[in-house]
């Protein structure tokens, strides 16, 4: 029952901040951090739980829908342990990102939060495919309402092209995942969503194709993938700080999650036949996601862009298939999520000040805010791979596991680190070196102690993660293990791709 | 007529005989809230009535109805539907009558031009500046038309097909064009009239050459039409064609749904939601009876690729149409026509699958579309009814609540989580699946992607931020409670379906 409380304490949270603030936004705030917490917590004492039933650590299978073979059916590994310790953290952070930045409907905003957080455990958490589109598609209203409501200038646009996108894609893995039943129903005659009694399901190869097109679309669209990436910019230039936080640090990796968790697992052969174009798209994504990035005069978007590069090598490490690789991809998933989020953060701090993020008329803040140069600095460096940082071990594994597998396209990625530390050192040279282009006038406060204690609990992460990787290489590796045994026991002896 | 029988009648005779009890009470005394009271009891009464029909199981009552568990199951929704549309015409008329100043859907600039709603009236009343429109005999005319669905529900010959579908037509005639002095429902009306009256001179044409190729006039004979030795011949072939032409009107199906926008749009709230719920889902009924229950299952083979281009262009057009408008009321009546192409997808697809699926969907849709009409209902004035999207713009931060059940029904027509609407069309997409319709289950899934765009527009609209608060009534008390009472029928659906599920089991099944 502990999954869910995990979940019900967000839902309840945020439905108690919305009610708290109408007499006192800061209430709403309190609320939300209490709730979250609470659940970073219970979600830390599972991490001492050894696996109980295979690699599970626990389960929870109740009956929802017992006419149509759908059931509530929640588990944890260590995969999803750490996405959803993920979750939680980055989800505290950007409550106190937004501390003084969100003054309107404090209480609806936080609602909404808390509600997409939820959705994204439920994600993580669920073990039936109809669940999983359940929770799927729930965060996607509240993230609708945070970007069209709290965004910038083109909030509207940007929130109906992500709604439509994630919605479009969604649809056609709901077909594909009601493909998987019925074939699965074909075969046993038990109609059932359930994910260990799909898995393994023995499809006909044509059509196993075209369901896991299906998943494949809706994961790479979140991913994302190109071309599928379009909506991203947009989305995340106009959502507020929690809101680009929350889409880069979390939403992104439901797609990666989706793949090791469903898409390839599901559908073995027709991942390993799709495998050659995914790992072209994840090398493609890196450069063009670089290249663009450079390109970018809005800070905002130019962080954005970079998300597209660094899911390149999440996209590269799963189709590559193999131990290092996976587990490269599963760190990589969480250092984008810190390294970016701190980055969203920050120039969601520097907007706060200044109501600009034009790349154009920054220049010279470390002369204003030197303590706000240095933590860019720090998260610049880990974007662009620096070794001691998070990101570095997490690309590095990536690499080698896919040189093995595919070594020109490997090549291609690699040059990929190249471009990352040209527009990373970009950000830190446009904004806070060179002439002070601000007026001496306009006031520009250094990084306050709340701004202080975000950032050092994300730079101690990745340097942690940097240094010392093999907790989370740990956790990870049973739900891995059991992935990588589900396709291996359908390609026996093949070698991947 | 034996006792059997007579008990399986009980529910269809206490919904005509609430309606003559609803004239004889406005013939002795008007009062709009005795009206209401009688017609909320009998429709209350009818369903509350079913289980005892229920319990002598499937009669035979003569050769015309038949009330297994498909008429029990439908003469319960269309109850259910009929009494939240009462109930809204009781809010929506709360004033007691509805006073001639302004014809409804007009904006300001419009509508205050008194020269046509006086040249309008002038002609009936002598010249008086505006009639007051009793609402009482509306509610008559609801009960008769439900009487007419549920009739239709039953039907298992032709005559009573043409009998049940002639007197919810009358009664719609008279519902559509009720507040007859606003322009707008009278152009409704008669639109309405005209076109349903063309509608039945096809179906009864139909109904003519089936009977001249096989001499039968009950609906078995349309199985064995399509499957038997006449299968080639071109009178049979035309006569199927006609009567598809009548159901597909009266579905507002493209190529047949050019009258869907101006009666919703034109309509008073009540009436609409009338046309929209129970109206849909009497012909639906009849639809699932030729369609699944193995009276005419045959029928899907032959006429597959006819129903199959219908169902596509629906979604397609449907959902295309809705983009366009900026009438709330309109833009429900354009996606109206596409959830009727999905709802045709799970007909198409059949199986056990698509006969729960058509079925949950249309309660589901039922449900939803009530409560979206229910807050133009409940928000309109005397003279003025905010259908123009703009009517509801800051809404969220005006009238939270309001605009809480506007966004949980569109939130639901568009199939989100957590609504009835959802889970309805993940059904129809299973059985569309099941059956391996791949293109129309695909059409489903990329049309319903468009869906949401409009419906997310509406959404936009309430949370822009205004300073001003929009111009509508107060919902009050009843409109409050009723709509309260669907919001969280809505979400109860979307999250613990087995209830219905199991029922709908336990009253229908596949043969």
């Amino acid at each position: 029952m502990i999954l869910v409380l995990l979940l019900v304490l967000p839902l309840a949270g945020g439905a108690a901040a919305w009610i708290a603030a109408r007499r006192s936004p800061l209430a709403a705030r309190w609320i939300s951090l209490g709730a979250l917490g609470l659940d970073l917590v219970l979600a830390a004492s599972l991490w001492t739980r050894s696996p109980a039933e295979g690699s599970w650590l626990v389960r929870v299978d109740l009956s929802w829908i017992p006419e149509l073979g759908i059931g509530f059916r929640l588990g944890v590994d260590g995969l999803s342990l750490l996405l959803i310790v993920l979750t939680l953290g980055l989800g505290i952070l950007s409550v106190a990102a937004s501390w003084t930045e969100i003054r309107e409907r404090v209480g609806f905003f936080h609602f909404n939060l808390l509600w997409i957080l939820a959705g994204i455990l439920g994600v993580f958490l669920a073990l039936d495919l109809v669940l999983f589109y359940f929770f799927w598609e729930l965060m996607l209203v509240p993230m609708y309402f945070l970007i069209g409501i709290w965004g910038h200038e083109r909030r509207i646009y940007a929130a109906i092209k992500f709604f439509l996108f994630t919605q479009a894609s969604g649809l056609l893995m709901l077909v594909s995942i009601l493909g998987l039943a019925l074939a699965h129903r074909g075969a046993t005659g038990e109609l059932t969503f359930a994910y260990d009694a799909l898995l393994g399901t023995d499809l006909e190869a044509g059509l196993a194709r075209w369901l896991f097109l299906g998943f494949f679309v809706a994961f790479a669209v979140k991913l994302p993938a190109v071309p599928f990436h379009t909506w991203l910019p947009d989305a995340h230039t106009e959502a507020p700080t929690a809101g680009s936080v929350v889409l880069a640090g979390l939403l992104l990796k439901t797609g990666a999650y989706g793949l090791l968790r469903f898409g390839v697992p599901l559908f073995p052969t027709a991942a390993r036949e799709l495998a050659p174009v995914a790992l072209i798209l994840g090398a493609v994504g890196i450069l063009y996601g670089g290249a663009l990035a450079f390109a970018q005069t809005d800070l905002k978007r130019l962080v954005a862009y970079t998300s597209v590069a660094h899911l390149g090598f999440v996209l590269v490490g799963i189709f590559a298939w193999n131990r290092l690789a996976l587990q490269g991809a599963v760190l990589q998933m969480i250092c984008h999520g810190l390294s970016t989020g701190a980055l969203f953060i920050l120039v969601g701090a520097v907007q706060e000040r200044l109501h600009t993020r034009d790349l154009d008329k920054l220049g010279g803040l470390w002369k204003r805010a030197p303590r706000m140069g240095a933590a860019a600095t720090i998260f610049a460096m880990a974007s662009l791979g620096l070794p001691g940082l998070g990101n570095f071990v997490a690309e590095i594994l990536v690499l080698v596991g896919a040189f093995r597998v595919t070594p020109t396209w490997t090549a291609i990625a690699a040059t990929g680190l190249v471009v990352a530390t040209v527009y990373s050192l970009w950000i830190v040279q446009r904004a806070f070196h060179g002439p002070l282009e601000i007026p001496d006038e306009i006031s520009f406060p250094d990084l306050g102690a709340r701004e202080i204690a975000v950032f050092a609990v994300m730079t101690l992460a990745l340097v942690w993660l940097g240094l010392y990787p093999q907790p989370v290489l740990e956790t990870a590796r049973e739900g891995l293990a059991a992935a990588e045994t589900a396709v291996h026991a359908a390609l026996p002896g093949e070698l991947w791709p | 007529m034996t006792g059997t029988e007579l008990v399986a009648l009980i529910p269809l005779m206490v919904l005509a005989g609430a309606a003559v009890l609803v004239l004889l009470s406005v013939a002795w005394r008007r009062s709009h809230g005795v009206a209401a009271g009688i017609a909320a009891l009998g429709f209350v009464a009818a369903g509350g009535l079913v289980p005892l029909a229920r319990a002598r199981g499937a009669v035979e009552v003569t050769m015309l109805l038949r009330t297994d568990g498909l008429h029990h199951l439908f003469t319960l929704i269309l109850c259910a539907a009929g009494l939240v549309c009462a109930l809204l015409a009781r809010s929506y008329f709360r004033d007691g009558r509805v006073s001639g100043g302004i014809p409804a859907g007009e904006d300001a600039s419009n509508g205050s031009q008194p020269g046509s709603t006086v040249g309008n009236q002038g002609a009936e009343s002598g010249g008086s500046r505006s009639v007051p429109q009793p609402p009482e005999e509306l509610y008559a005319l609801l009960l008769m038309g439900t009487l007419g669905a549920a009739v239709l529900a039953g039907s298992v010959h032709f005559a009573s097909l043409f009998l049940g579908l002639e007197i919810l037509s009358v009664s719609l005639y008279g519902l559509v064009a009720y507040t007859r002095h606003r322009d707008r429902a009278l152009e409704a009306g008669i639109k309405y009239l005209i076109l349903a009256g063309a509608s039945s001179a096809f179906l009864l044409f139909g109904v003519a050459l089936v009977y001249a190729v096989s001499g039968r006039l009950d609906l078995a004979v349309l199985a064995e039409l399509l499957g038997g030795p006449a299968r080639g011949s071109l009178l049979a072939a035309a006569g199927l064609g006609l009567l598809f032409v009548a159901v597909g009107f009266k579905l507002a199906l493209v190529p047949f749904h050019l009258w869907t926008p101006d009666v919703y749009q034109g309509a008073p709230a009540p009436a609409t939601a009338f046309v929209a719920s129970v109206s849909k889902a009497g012909i639906f009924a009849l639809a699932v009876r030729l369609f699944l229950t193995g009276e005419a299952a045959a029928a899907t083979g032959l006429l597959y690729p006819a129903l199959a281009a219908v169902a596509v262009a629906s979604m397609v057009l449907g959902n295309l149409l809705a983009l366009l408008q900026e009438d709330l009321k309109r833009l429900l009546a354009y996606s109206s026509i596409a959830h009727l192409g999905y709802l045709l997808v799970a007909l198409l697809a059949g199986g056990s699958l698509g006969l729960e699926g058509g079925i949950y969907y249309l309660v589901a849709y039922l449900v939803t579309i009530l409560a979206a009409f229910g807050v133009v209902a409940t928000t309109s004035t005397g003279d003025s009814e905010p259908s123009r999207l703009e009517s509801y713009r800051g809404l969220f931060w005006h009238r939270p609540g309001l605009a809480t059940v506007l966004t949980v029904a569109l939130l639901s027509l568009a199939g989100i989580p957590l609504t009835a609407g959802f889970l309805g069309k993940l059904y129809v997409l299973a059985a569309g699946v099941g059956a391996t319709r791949w293109v129309l289950t695909l059409t489903l899934a990329l049309t319903s992607a468009v869906g949401l765009f409009y419906y997310l527009r509406v959404v936009v609209v309430m949370l822009t931020t205004t300073d001003e608060a929009p111009d509508l009534a107060r919902t009050g008390i009843l409109g409050g409670a009723v709509l309260t009472v669907l919001t969280l029928l809505l979400l109860g659906l979307g999250t613990w379906p087995p209830a219905l599920i199991a029922t709908i089991r336990a009253m229908v099944s596949f043969p």
